[in-house]
């Protein structure tokens, strides 16, 4: 077994280099420009760990462990997004005095908890890197200590999200009890329509996956959790524990449910109209630009749900392709709020951004390419994976997902477009400051390069993914 | 006197479970009571993997239910460290007074 720990050696290099810069930061007195820049090292080393290694699948650790280019996919799009989102907040971070040393090493905690999810292939180790990933992320959101919302938004992230692990895993004491395996191959197996308790314990896996992703009827802690975490962890809950929520209902539809999809699929299909439909009416009353942002995730998250909800391969690469867009684009739109700052306060209303294209035309084109894209105006990135989620959901012919799906798009068209009306045609009333946050500005400038020049060679994206599932 | 049987386990088990989820929607005082009902829930998922591991002869279960008992003393500190933090910039944990934001 010994022979086999290459498999694994992104997660043991991950562990070892954060115990080894906890160190760091327990001896080093104000350390936290070493550890951060430390910890960006450490992310492009693993991406480069990932890439090294072979990409074919192996197991190890009694099949518990599974290495496949699934996995690998993910764990690099976490790695990619945590680099962007990280640098690109480090004035921010600064700024609002959350330079603790504890700060770059939890969100790396919390990544290594989302490799094991990934990769896992065992309802134990599945569990713990879950664990590992919402102890971590309970601790970002009430980060900024002194700050009543803050600490307020980390009550409820904490109460709904243990409350939500409560379920998966009674969920996942039924799995095992009515299949006699916590190996997801081997629950496989045992998984037939005729197991009712089986179908019942599904559901409470899904409820649980389900308020992961934050998608409706287990929203609610959503806009709270965004407007009151600090701008730099907002971004990060946008973006990246989305993505391996996504990964793990696409994992589990794939292997351990994959007998019983019919039942599944039913129950996903109305959260995806659910998601969609809040996503789009909700978000119009928004002042709030993160809050508004936070509603327009879950919109997004019903229509990658959309993808996952054919049941079929081309579907899941669907959605695949849509949660990858779905955070290039928010990463855009987190890191522009960056660069409204007034009196060294960071300002996060929507009607702050009135009039800014006089003053600020760069951050006002940014914004009008993200907020586009997001809306699904041709021919934007944002459009392409709508339009690839769209084709999926009609092959499999569920029309009436593709109808509402349309309308709500047309919907939050309407928010969307209020915003950059805001933006070009009221009055300007702020000049924010000048930023040097040469960091920001580089991950908006790829976002909008990515979004705009997407159109050109969409096959990249295409066929990278189209790989993942041959195995 | 009946055996008493796999069935009377899951049926405490989702009693218990059943208890906490209903303790966090109803509470409308305290939050520790609300950390009490997520214990009471993965104690609950614990009752469940022992039976089912016994009943079945299988030791996976057993195995499962020490990690949670170590997840869920590291929740529980987490939960309560987040408490205090609150409590110091609000003067209050009752259940009410959590209604900075809205919308």
């Amino acid at each position: 077994m010994i022979n086999n720990l290459h498999i694994m050696f992104p997660e043991i290099f991950l562990s070892l280099s954060i115990f080894s810069i906890l160190m760091v930061g327990v001896f080093i007195k104000k350390s936290f420009n070493l550890i951060f820049n430390l910890t960006s090292l450490i992310i492009i080393i693993t991406i480069s760990i990932i890439l090294a290694n072979p990409n074919n699948e192996e197991r190890i650790f009694l099949d518990t462990f599974i290495r496949n280019p699934f996995s690998n996919y993910f764990k690099i799009l976490i790695l990619l997004s945590t680099f962007f989102v990280l640098n690109s907040s480090k004035n921010f971070i600064i700024d609002n005095k959350l330079d603790k040393f504890e700060y770059p090493i939890i969100i790396l905690l919390s990544i290594l908890g989302m490799f094991f999810m990934v990769s896992s292939n065992d309802l134990i180790l599945f569990y713990l890197g879950l664990e590992l990933q919402s102890l971590s992320l309970y601790i970002l959101a009430s980060i900024d200590r002194d700050n009543l919302r803050s600490t307020e938004s980390g009550i409820k992230y904490f109460v709904l999200s243990a409350l939500s692990s409560g379920l998966l895993l009674y969920g996942c004491s039924l799995l095992y009890g009515f299949t006699g395996s916590t190996n997801f191959e081997l629950i496989a197996d045992q998984l037939n329509k005729e197991n009712t308790g089986a179908v019942f314990a599904m559901v409470f896996i899904l409820v649980g996956l389900a308020f992961k992703i934050s998608a409706v009827p287990f929203h609610m802690w959503t806009p709270d959790v965004y407007e009151g975490a600090p701008t730099s962890i907002t971004s990060y809950f946008a973006v990246v524990p989305k993505v391996t929520g996504l990964a793990l209902l696409i994992k589990f539809m794939f292997v351990p449910f994959s007998n019983i999809l019919l039942e599944w699929q039913t129950i996903i299909i109305f959260i995806s109209i659910a998601s969609m439909i809040l996503g789009a009416v909700a978000a119009m009353i928004q002042k709030n630009f993160k809050r508004l942002l936070a509603y327009s995730s879950i919109g997004h998250i019903g229509y990658a749900l959309a993808g996952v909800a054919t049941g079929a391969i081309s579907g899941y690469q669907s959605a695949i392709v849509y949660i990858s867009i779905y955070v290039i684009m928010n990463i855009g739109a987190f890191s522009c709020l960056y660069f409204l700052k007034k009196d060294g306060q960071y300002k996060e209303n929507i009607s702050d951004l009135s009039g800014i294209s006089k003053k600020h035309p760069l951050l006002a084109i940014s914004l009008l390419i993200i907020l586009f894209s997001l809306a699904g105006v041709p021919p934007l990135g944002g459009f392409f994976a709508k339009f690839y989620v769209f084709v999926a959901v009609l092959e499999k012919e569920m029309y009436a997902l593709a109808i509402i799906g349309l309308i709500t798009t047309v919907m939050s068209a309407f928010y969307y477009l209020k915003i950059i009306k805001t933006i070009y045609f009221d009055d300007s009333i702020i000049t924010f400051e000048p930023t040097k946050n040469r960091a920001a500005q580089v991950s908006v400038f790829a976002s909008c390069t990515i979004l705009i020049t997407f159109f050109l060679y969409p096959s990249i994206l295409n066929n990278l993914v189209n790989t993942l599932f041959v195995s | 006197m009946t055996e008493i049987g796999l069935g009377h386990y899951l049926s405490l088990g989702a009693i218990i479970f059943f208890l906490g989820v209903i303790g966090i929607f109803l509470n409308r005082k305290n939050i520790i009571v609300i950390l009490m009902s997520i214990e009471l829930i993965l104690l609950a998922v614990n009752i469940n993997l022992i039976s089912f591991s016994i009943f079945s002869g299988d030791i996976l279960g057993q195995i499962f239910t020490m990690l949670i008992l170590t997840v869920a003393a590291a929740e529980a500190a987490i939960g309560l460290a987040i408490i205090v933090v609150y409590y110091r910039n609000r003067g209050s944990i009752r259940v009410e007074d959590i209604h900075g934001m809205k919308g």
